[in-house]
């Protein structure tokens, strides 16, 4: 017995409500945060990730009462990324209920950030997202970059390096997202992960590409993470939490059930 | 019955609304739940929770910043108390976080860091859902099966010097380390119930309905 692999469901927020469409068969209203992150907690969620994607900065106290809302009904780690600049914004998340915070392009502007919210917060509260995408041609060794604004503008850092020099910051999680991957559903780019997962002291979050229940599986088999990432996978129905879990053990991995 | 008042402590470290919300949610309608840094109302709480997140050094600062170094003393060792992770490992005499840290004494023993060196496999911090070993059938484990998974999240554990103090213990990294202890009318976990789903919940319902023969 010991620390069991988390399943963790990715859910969009904008505006205070659900976006991209979640579907369960019995829930009254899909676009509810609330009612979505009931939903996935009974199916046996690990944790939830809230992600804003609000577009600007004067929404945010709409998600401060988004957060204050679930974290009073729904009693699992609930992490919350999106537009994290400053220590600030890191204070509300956490007094409103959110247990984790991720930081994403604040981090590269600013590497120092990290430090100081995890000197101020704990690392156990402190999520660094890192979005990569390989650089490497097909006769050269593997190599990562991070990118920015949704894969599209690159910055010139390699990945394996950043998440290192995050984790030495006081990163306490690393949640890795392949932009090769982000919405393919062809599985979780493994290199990537497992580069990662295997260089650096925090534990690392598998995210971009959940296509089926294998890939979970291979993402902490293969990918060697703590943790996996998926959104559509549990959105559209197609498979449950409890299935995943399920999947997960039938392969060894040691799961909460 | 009469009303009982029970007093989260707040001094600055971590995430109180989450450990008070979680207490509400399933506390008998008997109980009141109030968040206080006021070392009178920690004295006249009946039950008093005692979170805490960050590290060692700084909880500690905190505690005395607030005046409640004393307040704290007194409920650990006359009130039904409960402690919650950093509010398990200040109570110890002394821990090895930030080089060497003097903390409450309310508790022989030391807080030691895992030992992870040449375990590429085991991460740090120790995050994430692990399974509570039961020692024995204390009434702050009713209704909670054997072995249940509570969710973690900490690089330093407690090592009490009376072993007899362990009521529950969890697996990490190849070592067996003291997740929950227990003196008197004391009970400390190093997991989060307010963050471990029905496992976690059940926990804190069992702390408002505790009497402990002691108090």
């Amino acid at each position: 017995m010991g620390l069991a692999k988390r399943i963790i469901p990715c859910l969009d927020v904008a505006n205070g409500r659900v976006v991209k469409g979640v579907q369960f068969i019995d829930i009254r209203d899909a676009g509810d945060p609330v009612e979505v992150a009931k939903r996935y907690d009974l199916q046996g969620a690990d944790e939830i990730t809230f992600l804003d994607i609000t577009a600007s900065s004067d929404q945010r106290d709409t998600l401060i009462e988004t957060v204050a809302q679930v974290a009073s009904q729904v009693f699992i780690p609930l992490t919350v990324g999106g537009g994290v600049r400053t220590v600030d914004d890191i204070r509300r998340l956490l007094n409103a209920g959110a247990d984790k915070v991720s930081i994403n392009t604040a981090a590269i502007h600013r590497p120092e950030f990290v430090k100081e919210a995890s000197d101020r917060f704990g690392s156990q509260c402190i999520v660094v997202a890192i979005d990569a995408k390989r650089v490497s041609q097909a006769n050269e060794p593997l190599r990562w970059e991070i990118f920015t604004h949704g894969g599209r503008n690159a910055t010139g850092i390699d990945a394996i390096e950043w998440a290192q020099k995050m984790v030495s910051l006081g990163a306490g999680e690393l949640l890795v997202t392949s932009m090769d991957k982000d919405g393919t559903k062809s599985g979780f780019d493994l290199e990537l992960t497992r580069a990662i997962a295997d260089n650096v002291s925090a534990p690392v979050i598998a995210s971009g590409g959940v296509g089926e229940l294998q890939d979970l599986v291979d993402g902490v088999v293969e990918g060697h993470a703590q943790a996996v990432l998926a959104a559509s996978i549990f959105h559209f129905g197609q498979h449950t939490i409890a299935q995943a879990k399920q999947a997960m053990q039938n392969a060894g991995v040691e799961v909460r059930l | 019955m009469n009303s009982k008042l029970v007093v989260v402590v707040d001094y600055g470290m971590g995430n109180l609304r989450s450990v008070a919300k979680a207490a509400e949610h399933v506390a008998p309608d008997h109980c009141h739940i109030q968040i206080s840094h006021d070392a009178h109302e920690i004295a006249e709480a009946d039950a008093v929770i005692f979170p805490g997140q960050g590290a060692a050094k700084a909880c500690m600062a905190a505690i005395a910043e607030h005046n409640l170094t004393t307040a704290l003393h007194q409920a650990a060792n006359e009130k039904p108390f409960l402690g919650i992770c950093m509010g398990l490992q200040v109570l110890m005499t002394h821990s090895h976080e930030n080089n060497g840290v003097d903390c409450l004494n309310v508790i022989k023993g030391q807080v030691s860091r895992f030992d992870t060196s040449g375990l590429s496999e085991f991460k740090i911090p120790h995050m994430g859902w692990n399974q509570i070993h039961q020692q024995d059938g204390h009434p702050m484990w009713h209704g909670i099966p054997q072995d249940s998974r509570f969710y973690f999240v900490h690089s330093y554990f407690v090592v009490p010097d009376n072993s007899d103090l362990i009521l529950g213990s969890t697996d990490y990294a190849h070592q067996t380390f003291a997740s929950c202890v227990a003196q008197n009318q004391l009970f400390a976990i190093q997991a989060h119930p307010e963050k471990s789903a029905q496992a976690g919940l059940q926990l804190l319902k069992n702390f408002m309905n505790w009497q402990p023969k002691s108090a």
